[in-house]
């Protein structure tokens, strides 16, 4: 028999069950799919929240009160431990190696004449605030210098400039912060949001100003840039000294990019490992479907096999038969898995996180389609074995 | 020992079932010379092994002793793959059960012995539609089976069984599921067919079918009788 003759006798087969050559298309599809949509979404979840982190800059150190590390600490970042003085000590220890900028953060309502922005997120800092968080910068006018400390002054986002100003030039007016008035002297960059929150609707003003309108005396975090990525780890242990004089291991946290990243990267690791794993078990499920399906039709196709060696057919002709039927199959299914699978992965790409990555989508094939060949050769490479007469009356 | 005119040379065939307690001995002995333009019926008993021993000639099966020639060529030891050479060449089935693929079409189950026979695909749909008017079924070329009567359907399987000009037909039972009238009209293609040369193998438990056989055999105790005498060594 030729190839064409197997060929046409091959899509006979299939054309001739269409249900089950259906159902068995389905469950690869199922399994190509799922495979391919899961594992894009946990890559894609771990390059956008390693970006996220990269954006903040290689060099970045940051001390925030409160040990997530133990129980104890848990509770010190609600007690607010950290102070002034702490950011003042370091700021004195790092003067040639690194810039100290400390940060209070604060909700409140912002009002220009009659528009009001709600829950706006103010930020109060020191004059070193964009050399430390580098991706804040400073794109009308200018942010306040250490002169302008103590001074009712705002730096605005271009969030908060729309919605107070209609992004016309916002420069030496005059805006509400709770009730209190300041002078707009700087507009930031546009930065998108991090981690669903937009930092771009944000306002920043001196610390000093901050700390006397709220009252609040102690500090939520100190980001500290060490002048080069050379420097970041002495600049850690040197954080740490100075803090620990002062307060205990369960008070503060110094943390790293790399640190923070490593411990993002456990997370999304196990995320991914969890998805993976359901795109396992939906691809055993689909494999389970195939082979269901396919042991279904033992008998049937038995019975053939039967026919087909009684009228001559030798072994390889049935075997090449079955071979070719289950790699149409499965090559279509895993086809139209990877074509669904892909789409569905842009589209979530749209409203969520996912990058298709080339690995998972020959994972999938290859696995689906594996399992689709075995599950398709089984009942035949059994049958093939028989005498025809035993596969005639098979049972 | 070989002669030209001999279609089957059977000698000592046994066939034996199961093992140790649950071992049957279907076939014991089995000595069977059929000359070519032979019509001949085998009868005996249900049970008593007919079938099992048309599935030795035809070679679907395998004897457990005993050696067997088939126009000339010694079955006995072929490989699997050689024996479906031999049947796809030599031997055409007529089945009690017709045994045709339900999800093909009469010219299409037709065409199945040729296919593997390696014949080109329109010389085997030329062929088998000739067959299949030749046997009455010039409207029904395109049904499947179970659009089919049953008298259709083993008219089907007798233009199956044609369609690589074996010398040999095996048929079991083949009036066994149709009524009076389809049968009379398988036998009475049978017969034509062994007008025409072909040697036939008739395996019934009906007596009136049987005698329509020229020479009639009897399968007892797994072994056979001729007009009353045990077949032996010739
Ligand atoms: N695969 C098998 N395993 C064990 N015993 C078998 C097997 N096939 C047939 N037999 C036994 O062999 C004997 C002969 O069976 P066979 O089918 O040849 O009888 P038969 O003469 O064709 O009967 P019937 O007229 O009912 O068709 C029976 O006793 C049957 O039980
Ligand atoms: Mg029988």
């Amino acid at each position: 028999m030729n190839a064409e003759e197997l060929f046409t006798l091959s899509l006979k087969a299939i054309w001739g069950n269409k249900m089950r050559s259906f159902l068995t298309t389905l469950g690869i599809i199922i399994g190509v799919f799922s495979i391919i949509v899961l594992i894009s979404i946990g890559t894609g979840l771990q390059s956008y929240i390693n970006k996220q982190i990269a954006a903040f800059g290689p060099n970045l150190i940051d001390v925030m009160p409160g040990n997530m590390n133990s129980i104890a600490g848990m509770a010190g970042s609600m007690t607010e431990k950290l102070t002034m003085q702490d950011a003042k000590n370091l700021k004195r220890k790092f003067i040639n190696t690194a810039k100290v900028a400390p940060t209070i953060q604060q909700v409140a309502n912002v009002r220009y004449k009659n528009t009001e922005d709600k829950n706006v997120f103010i930020i109060g800092t020191t004059a070193e605030y964009p050399l430390v968080a580098q991706n804040t910068k400073v794109k009308i006018g200018s942010f306040f210098t250490r002169g302008q400390e103590i001074s009712k002054v705002v730096v605005i986002g271009p969030t908060v400039l729309k919605k107070l100003f209609n992004d016309k030039p916002a420069l030496g007016k005059k805006i509400f912060i709770g009730n209190s008035t300041y002078s707009v002297i700087g507009v930031t960059d546009k930065i998108g949001s991090t981690f669903g929150i937009d930092m771009d609707n944000m306002v920043y003003i001196p610390i000093e100003v901050i700390r006397q309108q709220f009252g609040s005396t102690t500090i939520r975090e100190i980001i500290i840039a060490a002048n080069s990525k050379e420097l970041v780890p002495i600049v850690r242990k040197q954080t740490k000294e100075i803090l620990l004089k002062r307060l205990s291991e369960d008070e503060f946290s110094v943390e790293t990019s790399e640190s923070i990243s490593s411990t993002v990267g456990n997370i999304t690791g196990m995320l991914s490992v969890a998805l993976g794993g359901i795109a396992a078990i939906s691809l055993l499920v689909g494999g389970i479907g195939v082979a269901n399906i396919m042991l279904v039709s033992v008998t049937e196709r038995t019975k053939e096999i039967g026919i087909r060696k009684a009228l001559g057919a030798k072994r390889r002709d049935i075997l090449l038969q079955f071979l070719i039927e289950a790699v149409m199959i499965s090559v279509t299914g895993g086809v139209v898995g990877i074509i669904l699978g892909m789409v569905a992965s842009i589209a979530i790409a749209i409203v969520l996180v996912s990058s298709v990555t080339l690995w998972s989508v020959l994972l999938a094939f290859c696995f689906s389609v594996a399992i689709g060949i075995i599950f398709g050769m089984a009942p035949a490479i059994r049958a093939s074995k028989l005498s025809p007469i035993d596969a005639l009356r098979y049972e | 020992m070989k002669a030209a005119d001999e279609i089957i040379r059977m000698t000592d065939i046994t066939k034996v079932y199961g093992v140790g307690e649950a071992e049957t001995t279907v076939l014991k002995d089995i000595h069977l010379l059929v000359k070519k333009g032979d019509f001949l019926g085998i009868t005996g008993r249900s049970g008593s092994g007919k079938s099992t021993l048309m599935h030795i000639i035809g070679l679907l099966d395998s004897p457990t002793s005993g050696s067997y020639i088939l126009n000339g060529t010694d079955v006995s030891k072929l490989k699997e793959d050689e024996q479906a050479f031999q049947r796809n060449k030599e031997i055409g089935f007529v089945f009690q059960q017709f045994n045709l693929l339900p999800k093909l079409s009469a010219l299409e189950n037709v065409m199945l012995p040729a296919l593997y026979a390696g014949i080109s695909k329109n010389e085997r749909a030329e062929k088998a539609n000739m067959l299949l008017t030749m046997l009455g079924l010039e409207n029904h070329i395109f049904k499947r089976p179970n659009q089919m009567s049953g008298g259709q359907q083993q008219r089907v399987a007798i233009a199956r069984a044609l369609i690589n000009d074996p010398e040999l037909i095996l048929a079991d039972e083949p009036t066994g599921n149709l009524d009076t009238k389809s049968g009379a009209d398988v036998m009475k293609t049978l017969k034509r067919l062994n007008d025409e040369g072909k040697t036939i193998i008739l395996i019934t438990h009906e007596h009136d079918i049987a005698v329509q056989a020229k020479k009639l055999i009897q399968l007892e105790d797994g072994m056979l009788i001729h007009k009353g005498k045990w077949l032996t060594k010739t």
